[in-house]
């Protein structure tokens, strides 16, 4: 029963390649009238349009003493533009359920607009008011200021928020990714009125601008739109938006944290991978078996499956545009927290030395190329890929071409990366819960 | 506007969209019923070659024996641990490998399983799901290591989270006779003795297919998964007489329970509140369409009328939410929550809401409140066809509670029905005729004299 039940899914795999089925996406390059370029991906099916945009340089270039600054101003844009205050631009938007949001990451400002086609216009109207003519009035400053600072004092107990902040101070020591970009209680109050304006002044800038769009809109009408939205934004505003690269230290430690927890949350990371490296597709291949992949992964199955150790353990590859790190994360019972760290070490050590096997490679190959579809289900998230797509330089056909760039790793190219990239001595590692109380458990 | 995403909060902000998706002239579904009494519901949805797969049982915690508490969410782990056709990993390992995602959970009254994967993959996935509702194999060895699993599961979604913890008690002191004052996740103490016959005695009990609703949405029409569900689900036979336990409708007599926990991993304070309300199944609908109006009008956004009031003009407070769950068997709960602004205390932030929804219920709910609370509610109504996955997620609670496709798309007619007077007295009667419980999250007293601390404080090693 056993061998039956193998070789018929084993043949499944290997038809897997031919018969994912092809995604009815196209994208196409607009170039609008006045010159800015954007993916589309056009689909009339659902009377919806998302238009995803991004400047490049995010919360990283805020400075020191008004760290928060782009988190503060980002949560203003929606809050009254032109002759709007914040009460009658707010009801506008949920007067016609439209969605225009504004978020900071660390290297891009980024933007979307969600909105049914026959409010499209007056959402239109409402981004471009957003981006061009935000008011910053007192009393919703205020009040943002206030709900962000209630926000930095939530977090300081939280362990999980505890654990990720050591980590980045101690891997980006000395780097703007090192910094909380929420801010803390006085550089969000030092922020003033004047600091938000010459932030949109020198944050909106067509040289910085990416978009993207999906759904039930023409490129006839993107490209109006487009123009609509950015075309009087000033062309350059002439800031550098490249930071220094970074590297986490080559010799890891342990850092400690000693909290009162029935649970220790730990946190390890060490030198990453950048988007743009050729070795990109094969590590996201060799992360899928060691700790990507929900259920089937080699964290999974020696902490969760065979030991009960954990709920949660996964690991990552997480690319900042100047700095990486590959990241492993464990919630497991305080009392045997250095038992699951010494799995987790003995299981970095192997990726590296051992590599993946050929059946941990096909099936993880299959995982990755099947599951490509499940990623356009909703036109928000088209969008949000195209955008991704463009930043990267990833290319037009990269839809199509993604899963070709999987299906041609190698073995012998996932153990030669393992080989270059997991490095166990070089893991600073975070405890945040109840100090040891004995040695290791043996195994 | 800032949107944070507190824990609980982002628990209450759910309702309100589930109650928006849940839209059957909007999803477009298509339903029939298998011989041996299992729904199918198709919601079909082209864009992308994928499906979203579930099947939902009946069955939820609240269904569980007195001391038994956690056992219907153990089993739900349980199940993924494989059949004679599917043994030990496989069910893991082929999902993976034909690139799909897939996940389960347990509520009070439903457990769901679900698979996102290629539209070619589905009759696989029929298989396995048809195969380990009768032929679940559980080998002690791996009951004892799971239940380890869910007991860390338990530390890190509520012993590790204060509000969590709080939020535990306060069910606990609202409900108290009723199923629902037990937490999905189980008492600890009861985790630990929950066995394989406990897990097998729910399995066999209902997990059958007259207690199940199959219910697929994405790139299939009914013409091809019709003979899909009747040659994977229909073959399985008919079996036993599982009726989900009828839900206790007693109301307990009438108190406001208050839960105040100090606990040194709070920085901020956290005010909160549940109302038992009217439910979908339990009281009068009108007041249940009148309640999703309330909670819209009060505390839906941030031009909302007590957000305004609280937030805005009197300052008392930075956040304010309101919302309302009337997807359950037994009654239905509405949420209020707070974070007082610096400097004020969790007390003067209740005395000023007491002090404005008293107002809004004695003479603020007008004419205009309503018709705007209805074009909001149906503005959206668009967007809940857009993505497969929480279209077949929203129809599926709304159908695992007793809800009819039918009840799910008269529902934007029902809303537009709702008078003024309604929503006044149903708001009024919310909080007159039904208990409620007030919980209070603070810092320890030590630590509370000084608030505003700079950040990071706590971070250093």
């Amino acid at each position: 029963m056993i061998a039956f039940i193998r070789t018929s899914v084993c043949a499944v795999g290997l038809l897997l390649a031919a018969m994912v089925p092809a995604l009815a996406i196209t994208v196409k390059e607009v170039k609008s009238p006045g010159g800015i370029t954007a993916y589309l991906a056009e689909d009339h099916a659902t009377p919806i349009i998302a238009i995803t945009f991004g400047f490049r340089g995010g919360s990283a270039l805020d400075p020191a003493a008004k760290l928060g600054l782009s988190g503060l101003a980002t949560s203003l844009l929606d809050e009254g533009a032109g002759d709007l205050d914040s009460f009658a631009f707010q009801s506008e938007l949920q007067d016609r359920a439209i969605t225009l949001r504004f978020g900071d990451e660390r290297d891009m400002i980024r933007g979307n607009l969600l909105t049914t086609t026959p409010n499209a216009s007056k959402a239109l109207e409402l981004m471009h008011l957003a981006l061009t003519k935000p008011r910053f009035d007192a009393e919703p400053v205020e009040r943002i200021r206030r709900q962000i600072q209630v926000g930095i004092a939530s977090n300081q107990e939280d362990p999980s928020y505890i654990a990720r902040r050591t980590l980045m101070e101690a891997i980006f020591a000395g780097h703007p990714y090192a910094r909380d970009d929420d801010g803390t209680q006085a550089t969000i109050a030092a922020i003033t009125t004047d600091d938000l304006r010459a932030w949109v002044k020198r944050t909106f800038a067509r040289d910085r601008l990416l978009v993207s769009a999906s759904g039930d809109i023409t490129p006839a009408d993107l490209g109006k739109a487009i123009d609509q939205l950015f075309g009087e934004l000033p062309a350059t505003t002439g800031i550098n938006v490249a930071l220094p690269q970074v590297t986490p230290p080559a010799k890891g430690k342990t850092i400690r944290v000693e909290k009162p927890l029935s649970q220790s949350i730990v946190y390890m990371a060490q030198k990453g991978i950048l988007r743009n490296d050729p070795d990109w597709y094969i590590e996201i291949v060799d992360d899928y078996i060691f700790g990507g992949g929900s259920f089937s992964s080699r964290l999974m199955n020696e902490v969760r499956e065979k030991r009960g150790l954990a709920y949660s353990v996964a690991s990552a590859v997480s690319p900042f545009d100047y700095g990486s790190y590959m990241l492993g994360y464990v919630g497991t019972r305080s009392d045997q927290a250095e038992t699951s760290i010494a799995i987790m070490r003995d299981e970095w050590k192997k990726m590296r030395d051992e590599g993946p096997t050929q059946k941990e490679l096909d099936d993880a190959k299959q995982y990755l190329t099947g599951a490509w579809p499940l990623r356009f289900t909703s036109t928000g998230s088209i969008a949000d890929i195209l955008l991704s797509v463009q930043k990267d330089k990833l290319g037009l056909d990269y839809i199509d071409k993604r899963n070709s760039l999987i299906e041609s790793v190698t073995l012998a190219d996932a153990k030669r990366v393992a080989k270059r990239l997991y490095d166990p001595e070089g893991l600073t590692v975070v405890v945040v819960g109840a100090a040891p109380k004995a040695p290791p458990a043996k195994r | 506007m800032r949107r944070f995403v507190l824990g609980l909060t982002l628990m209450f902000a759910t309702a309100g969209v589930m109650a928006a998706e849940a839209n059957a002239a909007v999803y477009g579904a298509e339903s029939f019923m298998l011989a041996n009494g299992m729904q199918v519901v198709l919601i079909p949805n082209h864009r992308a070659p994928v499906v979203r797969h579930m099947v939902w049982y009946r069955i939820g915690a609240a269904d569980e024996t007195p001391g038994k508490s956690g056992i219907a969410h153990f089993l739900e782990h349980l199940m993924f641990k494989g059949t004679p056709k599917y043994p030990g990993g496989a069910i893991n390992d082929i999902v993976a490998k034909n690139g799909g995602d897939q996940n389960a959970f347990t509520s009070q009254d439903y457990t769901g399983y679900y698979q996102n994967i290629a539209v070619d993959r589905l009759p696989l996935m029929m298989d396995i799901e048809a195969d380990r509702m009768r032929n679940l194999v559980l080998d002690k060895k791996e009951v004892d290591t799971e239940r380890e699993v869910i007991i860390e599961e338990r530390r890190m979604s509520t012993d590790n989270v204060p509000s969590a913890l709080l939020f535990e008690r306060l069910n606990a002191g609202l409900w108290m006779t009723n199923h629902y004052s037990v937490p999905i996740i189980g008492w600890e103490a009861e985790m630990h003795g929950l066995t394989r016959e406990d897990a097998f005695n729910v399995y066999h009990a209902a997990y059958a297919p007259h207690n199940a609703i199959l219910v697929v949405a994405g790139d299939i029409t009914m013409d091809k998964l019709k003979p899909l569900a009747e040659k994977y689900y229909g073959a399985i036979p008919k079996s036993g007489d599982y009726k989900p336990r009828a839900r206790s409708t007693f109301l307990d007599p009438r108190a406001e329970t208050r839960v105040v926990l100090r606990d040194e991993r709070v920085s901020q304070p956290e005010w909160m509140r549940e109302i038992i309300a009217p439910s979908y199944n339990v009281g009068d609908r009108t007041d249940v369409h009148a309640l999703e109006l309330f909670a819209e009008m009060i505390g839906g956004g941030s031009t909302a009328k007590l957000y305004r009031t609280l937030v805005i003009e009197q300052k008392v407070v930075a956040s304010f939410g309101a919302s309302y769950d009337a997807d359950a068997i037994s009654y239905g709960t509405f949420y209020l929550s707070m974070t007082p602004s610096p400097g004020v205390t969790p007390e003067q932030a209740e005395e000023a809401f007491t002090k404005a929804m008293d107002a809004t219920l004695k003479d603020g709910i007008t004419d205009a409140d309503v018709v705007q609370a209805k074009r909001r509610m149906l503005a959206g109504l668009a967007f809940a066809k857009d993505s497969p996955m929480s279209a077949a997620r929203a129809v599926g609670a709304a159908l695992a509670v007793g809800e009819t496709l039918e009840d799910i798309e008269n529902w934007p007619d029902e809303i537009g029905k709702v008078t003024t007077e309604q929503v006044r007295s149903a708001a009024r009667k919310l909080f007159t005729q039904y208990s409620w419980a007030t919980g209070v999250l603070l810092p320890p007293a030590a630590r509370a004299a000084a608030p505003g601390r700079p950040a990071a404080g706590g971070a250093k090693p």
